[in-house]
């Protein structure tokens, strides 16, 4: 078992015909049972044709009532994103992962506001993760995003991150030292985004396949110290937690455009503080990510 | 991106906010010029730079005399000016802001920024204008009132007197307020803001709400659809490294230590300059080489890290995905010996083609010090340079 996503699942790619898209669409039909996955994707001045085989719908809609498709992953770019996510949205699909990185605060904050409008007036919820994420993966199924597929070994560990190279550098501790992973999650650097540490720990929470989960966070915003405290109350697995940014200055943006100090509460120090406090095994030498938690199993 | 206050005000000016007049000027001619033309008794000379505390560095002062004006111009002009958010260095001033001077019978402080939490824009104001707000935060957060405004349906009237009336603004005035605070909503997401912060807004002798100081952040993905925003940009107020790194799609931040950094992805740099802290030095820089780096990138990164003379080694941390370790390995040997390096190299490598990628760094005749782990690698470096 696994979250969000498993060998069945079926995908829309929506930014096919685009040099990114193109690229990890077909290493993502490579990766385990990625052939058939990735069913549709979506370009509408390129309907009716095929890219690896794979048949392009005018919209999310179409591809999504043709092939029976429930999750789709974006790639389009900036300008476009939220839009594409709002398309995803509109097909009632129950998850929309977003890749791009770069998308306009203002764009990203309208279309949360108008997908949270819809499930107020008793439409269908469409989960979002990211965007800017790596995306996610459940090894030896299915690998949804750009993270590289041979570094993954299937298990029973739970990983979350908001940075890419920061989710593998812990799926490599880990499948180095014979833990596998249940699911490794991206949920993005970007400070408005959907699904947080909060719901996916909830999710690993949930799984019956799961039996520990390395969180990993940064500096900027609320949402660790928020996990952290449901955890507290409703965890029922051991926990190994990470914060990047110990050493980043205030008021600069470092890389990410969520990884940015604005208070007081968002410092690394802090949230690590908040984590150990709600009973995480806290550290703060990133290299023993996997060693701590596999002590704890 | 950040702005000056005088180009803040011409943007809130540009809604609608009443703002003080005033003229930018880089030169002290140009100040009385400009004080003359306003007319008047008391003028409000105001250095221009990217930082806020510029009163209380000397930056800003009241002249009643047009000598007054001149004299100040004089001072302010060229200084290095110190403050809180400038570091011990100081910045240079370039600008001035010569203003009339303002009836001031109340300060308040009003903000719009985007709020993560609650995915809403938030409306902040408190009766404490004029004083550092994360001390106000800090120390009376009860005197910080917020209001949180769905960009779907914008500022409301009813939340806006809330916020005029909750921070004591006279009943007289509430509608000058209330309009004011709409105006700057609108401003702040028409120009995709990230910050807009009037500090202090004023309450005149007449009755008039007026911005007195402003700050401006602006998101900077959304900068390609706003060439008006990006022609406020100021070179000589950003980090001349930082300006060369973005060139070439590096995220390069200087810091105050010793071991240069160079990673792929913002998570792993920023856990890299923890792992050499921890193992007891300081990192000189932040450095995201991004995704996609090429041999090219991985050279001007070198020389980027090399200009700052404090650095004393160089540590490399590639976590190979889609990125290669033997693209990497090649950039990295490439980059070495273009630069004549002379300082330690100490490589860590993981992940896709990482075999070949040593392979490559043991080859290259190069002194390279190799490590399988962050935590090795950081404390190769630091005794290297010890």
């Amino acid at each position: 078992m696994s979250i969000l996503i498993n060998k069945d699942t079926k995908v829309i790619t929506q930014g096919i015909t685009g040099k990114t898209g193109q690229f990890h669409t077909e290493k993502c039909q490579e990766y385990a049972n990625g052939k058939n996955c990735f069913v549709a994707g979506v370009n509408p001045k390129k309907a009716g044709e095929k890219i690896f085989d794979i048949p392009i719908y005018a919209s999310v809609k179409e591809a999504a009532a043709e092939t029976g498709a429930t999750v789709s992953v974006i790639y389009v770019p900036p300008a476009g994103a939220a839009d594409a996510i709002w398309e995803a949205c509109e097909a009632d699909l129950d998850l929309a992962i977003c890749i791009t990185e770069g998308i306009p605060v203002r764009d990203m904050l309208v279309v949360r506001n108008k997908m949270k409008q819809k499930v107020a007036k008793g439409g269908k919820e469409t989960l979002l993760l990211g965007p800017n994420c790596p995306g996610l993966i459940t090894p030896d199924e299915i690998k949804i995003g750009i993270m590289p597929g041979h570094i993954h070994r299937k298990g029973r560990i739970g990983v979350v991150s908001r940075s890419g190279t920061l989710t593998y550098e812990a799926v490599a501790q880990l499948t180095e030292i014979g833990l596998g992973q249940s699911s490794a999650v991206g949920i993005g650097g970007d400070p408005i985004n959907g699904l947080k540490h909060i719901d996916v720990m909830r999710m690993f929470n949930d799984d019956p396949d799961t039996d520990a989960v390395i969180m990993i966070g940064e500096i900027g915003g609320p949402d660790e110290a928020e996990a952290a405290q449901w955890c507290k109350a409703n965890m029922k697995k051991p926990i190994v937690g990470f914060i990047a940014g110990v050493t980043a200055p205030a008021g600069k943006r470092m890389g990410h455009a969520g990884a940015l100090i604005s208070g007081g509460a968002d410092t690394a120090d802090a949230k690590l503080a908040i984590m150990e406090e709600c009973g995480f095994t806290v550290t703060r030498n990133p290299s023993e990510m996997a060693k701590l938690l596999k002590a704890m199993l | 991106m950040k702005i000056h206050e005088y180009q803040a005000k011409e943007l809130l000016r540009k809604y609608g906010v009443v703002t003080p007049r005033g003229f930018h000027t880089v030169s002290v001619d140009g100040a009385v010029k400009a004080a003359e033309e306003l007319g008047g008794k008391v003028w409000v000379v105001k250095a221009q730079i990217h930082a806020g505390g510029r009163g209380k560095g000397g930056g800003v002062k009241l002249a009643r005399s047009l000598d007054e004006v001149r004299q100040y111009a004089n001072d302010i002009l060229g200084m290095q000016l110190i403050t809180h958010q400038t570091g011990p260095e100081g910045q240079k001033v370039r600008n001035l802001l010569i203003e009339e001077g303002a009836d001031i019978k109340k300060e308040y402080y009003v903000a719009a920024l985007t709020d993560r939490a609650t995915q809403k824009v938030a409306i902040m104001a408190s009766s404490e204008g004029g004083m550092d707000i994360e001390e106000v935060a800090h120390s009376t957060p009860e005197k910080i009132l917020k209001e949180f405004v769905d960009p779907l349906v914008g500022l409301t009237d009813a939340q806006a007197e809330n916020l005029a009336r909750g921070i004591g603004v006279p009943e007289a005035s509430v509608a000058k307020a209330v309009d004011t605070l709409k105006r700057l909503y609108t401003c702040y997401m028409e120009t995709d803001a990230s910050l807009a912060e009037i500090n202090p807004l004023i309450l005149e002798g007449n009755g008039n709400i007026k911005a007195l100081d402003a700050k401006f952040n602006f998101d900077s993905n959304a900068l390609y659809r706003h060439p008006e925003i990006v022609d406020f940009r100021d070179f000589d107020e950003e980090d001349a490294d930082e300006i060369e790194a973005s060139k070439f799609d590096l995220a390069y931040i200087s810091l105050d230590g010793n071991i240069g950094c160079l990673v792929n992805g913002a998570g792993l740099a920023m856990a890299t300059m923890d792992t050499i802290k921890l193992f007891g030095a300081e990192p000189a820089n932040f450095l995201d080489v991004g995704g996609g780096a090429t041999t090219e990138k991985v050279t001007e990164a070198f020389k980027i890290m090399l200009k700052n003379p404090k650095v004393k080694g160089i540590l490399v941390n590639i976590f190979g995905g889609i990125m290669k370790c033997d693209t990497i390995a090649t950039g990295v040997v490439v980059a070495a010996k273009e630069v004549h390096l002379s300082v330690p190299l100490v490589v860590r490598m993981k992940g896709t083609n990482e075999d070949l990628g040593k392979k490559i760094l043991a080859e290259s005749g190069l002194p390279i010090i190799t490590a399988d782990t962050m935590a090795e690698a950081a404390t190769k470096i630091v005794a290297a340079v010890k």
